[in-house]
């Protein structure tokens, strides 16, 4: 554990999930999304992520199975390799290194051992030109291998996979950019480009983003910018091409997808609705509305029975083909911008920032999972742009994560802003924020910063508004006619010479209110709200206020615009000292004494971390990220670490978390704790969830239907702790022949024992049950349990290396006390995990 | 260009009729039209879609349905008859009753031997096609509901024919039934509403297509009497479709303005194998379409909204050109106004009958591009009835307003007015000549004093008028002896010379006062459609449908050094492509060098002292000549100046005070007369 604790950043859970088209395996049972560095193996029924294949060192920009294996999968990413994995292990095959970045890959069952990528033009890379080349993929039998053997198929192509399609037995590769359409024909070796006038008459856009071939018939799909599906056929002839033209769409057509069978054509768009189309009676249509966000790709998977869709709000919506939708995978939802703070919820350590609009979400750090959303402003979402509506701009935590408070606001046409404050008590029987009390206009214009009062005898929630008042708002009781309720009411109205009030903050032990109006700093008493001391700092107004924390307490921190980073010592009341430093974002370390800052410098940001009382930074990192953190904050580790690196002690209690300029959730971390997680990571896969037993499907949607009545956290880890041993009875039973099965009537005990919600102690009991059917039915069991073992191939290595450690070869019977102790074990080991 | 003061007349009610059939013939390149009014319209589809000749209806009389049977146009009506037509004359030459009512459709077989009519009584009949006269031939078996649609097999063994609910096939040999396929109703209108076939196509392969009141275009195969596939084009009717001559491509016109294209493409590149799929789809209608017609190079369409489109296939056309525009005739290609310049009196042709109109006065300072205080409002004076039953053909007013004549297919009637300023009496001239029978253009001279009758077989006869008694004094024979009707008529101011204008493109100048053919103009290709004598010199100034401008010395019998020039330079690009043909021709009272012509969209005053336009100058310049100095002016400026303030333009003509009429027919008034359209569920409605 001890090992060089070398800190870096890295992309931590969250990323875009629907950066790229998802990919169903060939049995339809996986679900490959590319993610960040990552791709992601998510079970379709159960939406349980089941391996994380980690390996590029860039972003992941496109995946696509194998066609002569349909276990594996190619990747390509922008670090300029392309990856061969199987992802039922998980395992890395083979890496070929091409060299410059790649931005899509197709393939073609008809192209053995060639894949089609989608690279810059080597000649003018300023400008921004890509074109297909076609890569011969070398059989050498290494690792890692370099492949340089490419040819170019055309040039000049848009980079987005989705303008790219395979026609009828990959005979031509048609592709779409701008208001041109591309058909090359491999045979003929031929190009034709068709092309439509830049806007019609009307105004309206003709460009296309995105283009799909039909299977089977000679026909080209295309999406276009104004709403437009085109079809066209006889494209082999320069002129007399034919196109027919579909609208159903009021904005952009952003992907097109015919099913593999050819039959439907399937549509999407920021209208968040899921068009099918009936090939070849093209009136006919189906609709699926209501999707949530706007769809980015679709995918079908190979035998047409699910379709998959990729939405804008990091979400991926698996639909069968009678449109129905059956699991949704939700990641972190960031859009293209986060009003709130990055908050930490006290109560579940969930990451809560603006999540779908008008909704807060709760992220789940640990498991790279989002836990629920809470809807704020609770009024339909119009998914159309230019439209006024509500959005969640500030949202607050009391210390104990009893109350909520959040801002939302809407932009009038005059100019003026629509503001309510909510405040949200959290409610045990609901598990879940209940709206309390609305403010409606709190101040009188947008409100600049709020914050609770953690210590003190009552709870207090301050407020500043641009109008030039604080307020502080207090819970008070009142007795109407359904009895005694409580509801915040204002208690104070503060103000200082008629400044505009800006950051407010509270001390750790809320005695203390600092609240900044321009380049001065007020402090307050809370509760009998008088003015203690004032500090200032020209020039530069205040930007950022925070105190110190345990031992540091007696510090109060300001940035400026004006690039000072200020401490003040409140016993003396005297600037203890300053720095010019432009920090852009002050963050303190609630576990510890530490303190964060972000500056931001030259295109890119520097971290600082230091404790108030000390000068010299604990830490620093120049460039942490490339343009501008806008947000952070420290989550407390599930348990300290044990780092004895200086430089990394301050990571030991919380983890600090900060969105880049382009919305990627960021983290640091140590080597140490990397290997952990690691470990861990590959002992959760052990459970074996994915096993599509008829029961196990019945378990997935029964689970699906209690985590939408509860709280999902702790139902999730409760069905998780069953699920193992009662798969592994029900699957010996469907598994064994039924000429050789017990008697029913033993069976059935046994079934009915599965079911039964285990209690420790109960379980021996019904393990020693299990047990002794196993040892009865041991000789006809052999070939089933070698079929059992490959499916738990994920578990496999631990026990290897067992086996390594001890005996080189072991016995039979060995072997099978081994893995009964597996199988009994895995529940206990996994509900310990999830603890 | 000069100053004018301008009478903007905006109280022509003109209506155009709704286009009901339309029949489009390969060999002569001619577009038969009918309207719901009956009248019936041929247009050259290979001189610049001009309107050649005009039928004028008769309120007995409606058309159905509209068939070439090589050169000859057949037409089928309501009134249960058959009816060919004079298209030398403009009249219905004779009408042949079918005895089963009401005449729904009519086809007439490949080799043109053979018409085929649905009646209302259910019944198919044949009728033989003779030279001058066609003769009922035989029944084909009679069934149950009226036949809507029909079309013979190419080899002409079969007959389909479209009903109500059911699509037969007939043997023609035998008469007798060989296939009955019933049409699914559909599920958008109510299923116990009928569906009626509106149209029908054999194919030469055996395979029918068909649309209906449901939406539908089905593919049936004829053998087995199965559907091979249904298109969903339409919520409510798909009344029309047209097949093309290879029968690779089908249009269907809809109820929702909508034409639809279907084209017979294989789905696999280089397969054999064929099947009709829906390709595009053109918009250009807001009613029913009633009438399609797929002519090669072009979707003809028309409909309940009174406009002809011809939209160009562009994957069908090798080089941009004149036919690669979408073009909209909206409006005669004929003047329906004559303007009586002395007396500032204006006469508007309806179909059934005339308005007279006196124009209203204005005063005050007035500035360019402002308008003046109306003192006078313009007045309704006359509303003039015709006649019997039969359409109004051609009208005028003399110049002097005291004469007002129009004329029928059956007859011709002068008036005699009296109009002092208040007070106006109307006067018809009780014993016309009696040669005057009909007209096909009426022109007084410029004295009143004449008045030229354009008359069957190329004919102008002259009679003359005075307070007492008219009088008719000659009759000009076509010297050429073509018998092509006369569609331009014009006098000289001093009244000497007369020149006529005929469909076969030629121009007669005839001498009045020596009563003999004076000559004729060198023959160009393209049809005059607007022409004027110079008042002063007396050089015929003629403009033809491809927007060509001649000008004539009838004295010198040659083409002037103005016209030689402009054939040498040539006009200017976009002259030449200029939409709609020029419908008149004036001339600036003031200025002798300069003409006004005037089409739909501009009317343009051409100075002949200027230089033409080159290829490459700008030809709408009105706006960079502003912006220039009084010396670049000079050097940018050409002959051309438009004005395009007024549209669509029905009628520009100058009075006697130097005052210009332009009488103009906004199309939002038209759209507002036209019946509701079928109601269409709007995005965000």
């Amino acid at each position: 554990m001890e090992a060089p604790a070398e800190i870096r950043v890295v992309r931590c859970g969250g990323s875009r999930i629907t950066f790229r088209k998802a990919v169903f395996t060939l049995d339809s049972k996986f679900l490959l999304c590319p993610s960040g560095d990552a791709i992601k193996v998510f079970s379709s029924s159960t939406e349980e992520c089941v391996h994380v294949l980690q390996g590029h060192a860039n972003l992941v920009t496109g995946i696509v199975l194998n066609p002569s294996n349909h276990l594996q999968v190619y990747s390509c990413s922008l670090d300029g390799t392309v990856k061969l994995w199987d992802f039922t292990d998980g395992i890395l095959i083979k890496t070929y290194v091409v060299g410059p970045s790649i931005f899509s890959i197709h393939v073609s069952k008809k192209h053995d051992g060639v894949v089609f990528l989608v690279v810059p033009m080597a000649s003018n890379k300023s400008q921004e030109v890509y074109q297909l080349v076609a890569l011969h993929l070398p059989r050498s039998p290494g690792q890692e291998v370099e492949a340089k053997e490419m040819s170019a198929v055309i040039c000049d192509i848009s980079p987005l996979p989705r303008a790219i399609s395979f026609g009828r037995e990959g005979e031509y590769i048609a592709s779409a950019k701008g208001v041109q359409l591309s058909v090359y024909f491999f045979r003929k070796q031929k190009e034709y480009r068709f092309s439509l006038k830049a806007t019609d008459k009307k105004g309206a856009k003709n460009s296309f983003p995105c283009v799909s071939c039909h299977p089977e018939d000679d026909c080209i799909a295309t999406g276009h910018a104004d709403g437009k599906i085109r079809l066209w056929r006889n494209f082999n002839q320069k002129k007399e091409y034919t196109y027919s033209t579909e609208q159903w769409h009021h904005s952009a057509v952003a992907a097109l997808t015919f099913s593999p069978q050819g039959t439907k054509l399937l549509s999407g768009g920021t209208e968040s609705v899921l068009v099918q189309w009936h090939y070849g009676a093209v009136t006919k249509k189906d609709f699926l509305p209501r999707l949530g966000s706007a769809i980015e790709h679709i995918s079908v998977s190979p035998d047409g029975a699910l379709y998959c869709t990729s939405h804008r709000d990091n979400k991926v919506i698996v639909i069968q083909s009678s449109l129905k939708v059956s699991a949704i995978i939700q990641g972190l939802v960031t859009g293209d911008d986060v009003q709130t703070e990055l908050l930490i919820d006290p109560r579940t350590k969930a990451l809560v920032l603006n999540g779908k609009p008008g909704h807060l979400q709760f992220y789940s750090l640990h498991r790279d999972k989002q836990l629920y959303n809470l809807d704020i402003v609770q009024q339909e979402y119009i998914h159309e742009s230019g439209l006024r509506q509500y959005g969640v701009m500030q949202a607050a935590f009391d210390s104990d994560g009893a109350w909520l408070a959040t801002v939302e606001e809407r932009a009038e046409e005059d100019g003026g802003v629509d503001v309510s404050l909510k405040l949200w008590a959290f409610s045990d029987a609901a598990h879940s924020f209940q709206l309390n009390t609305t403010i409606y206009m709190p101040h009188e214009g947008h409100i600049c910063s709020m914050c609770f009062r953690d210590g003190g005898e009552t709870t207090t929630l301050v407020t500043t508004g641009r109008d030039g008042h604080f307020k502080a708002w207090v819970l008070a009781e009142d007795t109407d006619t359904q009895g005694i309720s409580s509801h915040w009411s204002c208690e104070f109205v503060g103000d200082y010479h008629l400044l505009t009030p800006s950051a407010c903050c509270f001390s750790a032990d809320g005695s203390l209110l600092a609240v900044s109006f321009r380049e001065v700093v007020t402090v307050w008493r809370p509760g009998t709200w008088e003015l203690l001391a004032t500090f200032s700092q020209p020039p530069g107004d205040i930007r950022d206020l925070c105190f110190g924390r345990l031992g540091c307490s007696k510090f109060l921190l300001g940035t400026t615009t004006e690039g000072v980073l200020c401490c003040w010592n409140l016993l003396t009341c005297s600037v203890e000292w300053s720095t010019a430093l432009d920090v852009i974002l002050l963050q303190s370390d609630p576990l510890s004494d530490n303190m964060a800052a972000f500056s931001a410098a030259a295109g890119s940001t520097d971290l600082f971390v230091f404790k108030p009382s000390e000068p010299r930074p604990l830490y620093s990192q120049k460039a942490v990220s490339s343009g501008v953190v806008r947000r952070a904050v420290f989550a407390p580790h599930q348990e300290a670490l044990q780092s004895c690196e200086e430089s990394a002690q301050w990571l030991n209690r919380s983890r600090l978390y900060f969105l880049s300029d382009n919305m990627d959730l960021m983290t640091f971390s140590i080597k140490s704790e990397e290997d952990r997680i690691l470990a861990s990571s590959k002992q959760l896969v052990v459970d074996d969830s994915v096993a599509l037993t008829p029961f196990c499907l019945l378990l997935g949607k029964h689970r699906q239907a209690q985590r939408n009545e509860q709280d999902p956290l702790c139902e999730q880890v409760a069905a998780r702790t069953q699920l193992p041993q009662r798969s592994t009875a029900v699957r010996e039973l469907l598994h064994t022949p039924a000429h050789v099965l017990p008697p029913a009537s033993h069976l059935c005990t046994m079934f009915v024992n599965s079911l039964l919600v285990s209690k420790p102690g109960v379980r021996g009991a019904q393990e020693s049950e299990e047990e002794d059917m196993e040892s009865e039915k041991e000789e006809e069991m052999g070939e089933s349990e070698e079929e059992m073992e490959s499916r738990d191939a994920a578990g496999r290595p631990a026990i290897q290396n067992e086996a390594a450690d001890g005996t080189a070869s072991l016995s039979k019977g060995q072997e099978r006390e081994l893995r009964q102790i597996r199988k009994a074990d895995f529940s206990w080991v996994s509900a310990a995990l999830d603890c | 260009m000069g100053e004018f003061k301008v009478h903007r007349v905006r109280f022509f009610d003109y209506m155009p009729s709704g286009i009901r059939c339309m029949a489009f013939n390969q060999r002569t390149e001619r577009l038969a039209l009918a309207r719901l009014d009956g009248t019936v319209e041929i247009f050259n589809f290979s001189d610049r879609y001009f309107q050649e000749k005009v039928i004028p209806g008769n309120d007995a009389r409606s058309v159905e349905a509209i068939c070439w049977v090589a050169n000859r146009l057949f037409t089928t009506g309501l009134n249960g008859e058959i009816t060919e037509y004079d298209l030398e004359n403009l009249c219905p030459k004779y009408s042949v009753d079918a005895f089963g009512g009401p005449i729904w459709t009519v086809a007439c077989n490949a080799l043109g031997t053979h018409l085929a009519v649905g009646c209302e009584d259910g019944s198919v009949k044949l009728f033989e096609v003779l030279p001058e006269k066609i003769r009922f031939e035989k029944n084909l078996d009679r069934q149950k509901g009226r036949i809507l649609s029909l079309s013979w097999h190419p080899s002409g063994t079969r007959i389909v024919a479209g009903s109500l609910d059911v699509i037969n096939i007939f043997d023609v040999q035998s008469g007798h039934m060989m296939q009955r396929m019933l049409v699914d109703r559909g599920t958008v209108n109510s299923r116990t509403r009928e569906c009626v076939v509106w149209s029908v196509f054999f194919l030469s392969d055996f395979t029918i297509i068909s649309g209906d009141s449901s939406g539908k275009v089905q593919i049936w195969d004829s053998h087995t009497g199965t559907l091979n596939k249904a298109h969903l084009v339409s919520k409510w009717d798909v009344l029309a479709l047209s097949l093309s001559q290879d029968e690779s491509s089908l249009l269907a016109g809809t109820s929702e303005g909508t034409v639809v294209q279907f084209q017979f493409l294989s789905p696999t590149l280089g397969a054999s194998e064929k099947e009709w799929v829906r390709t595009r789809t053109f918009k250009h209608h807001t009613h029913d379409v009633r009438a399609v017609a797929e002519i090669g190079t072009a979707v003809v369409s028309g409909g309940v909204d009174t406009q002809l489109v011809v939209r160009p296939l562009l994957d069908k056309v090798d080089v941009k050109s004149y036919d690669t525009g979408l073009r909209k005739i909206q409006f005669p290609h004929r003047p329906l106004v004559s303007c009586a310049a002395k007396a500032g009196l204006l006469l508007f042709q309806f179909p059934v009958q005339l308005e007279l109109w006196r124009l209203g006065e204005g005063e005050g300072p007035g500035r360019p591009g402002h308008s003046l205080i109306v003192t006078r409002k313009p007045e309704k004076l006359l509303q003039l009835k015709r006649k019997g039953e039969d359409h109004i053909c051609c009208s005028a007013i003399s110049p002097c307003g005291s004469w007002v004549v129009y004329s029928t297919v059956s007859s011709i009637r002068l008036h005699r007015l009296q109009y002092d300023g208040s007070n106006i009496s109307i006067a018809k001239v009780p014993r016309l000549p009696k040669v005057l029978r009909s007209a096909h253009q009426l022109c007084f001279s410029a004295d009143s004093s004449r008045l030229f009758v354009a008359s069957s077989r190329s004919t102008v006869h002259v009679i003359a008028l005075s307070q007492s008694e008219c009088k008719y004094l000659h009759t000009f024979k076509s010297c050429s002896g073509s018998t092509e009707p006369m569609h331009l008529l014009v006098a000289s101011a001093d009244g000497r010379w007369l020149a006529a204008a005929n469909r076969a493109c030629e121009v007669h100048v005839y001498n009045v006062r020596s009563r003999k053919p004076h000559c004729i103009v060198p023959l160009y290709g393209s049809c005059p459609t607007a022409m004027a004598i110079h008042p002063s010199t007396n050089n015929l100034l003629m403009v033809h449908a491809d927007q060509l401008i001649f000008e004539y010395s009838i004295e010198e019998k040659q083409y002037t050094d103005w016209s030689r020039r402009v054939q040498k330079e040539g006009l200017h690009r976009l002259w030449l492509e200029r939409d709609t043909p020029v419908t008149g021709v004036t001339f600036n009272p003031s200025n002798a060098s300069q003409f006004l012509l005037h089409d739909t969209y501009m009317f343009c005053i051409v100075d002949q002292r200027l230089p033409l336009p080159d290829q490459k100058a700008q030809l709408y310049n009105q706006l960079t000549l502003k912006s220039l100095s009084e010396q670049d002016r000079k050097s940018y400026s050409h002959a051309f100046k438009f004005c395009k303030k007024y549209q669509p333009l029905l009628c520009v003509s100058v009075l006697e005070d130097q005052s210009v009429v332009v009488v103009e027919r906004p199309l939002l008034d038209i759209a507002t007369q036209l019946p509701a359209p079928v109601r269409q569920k709007k995005f965000a409605t």
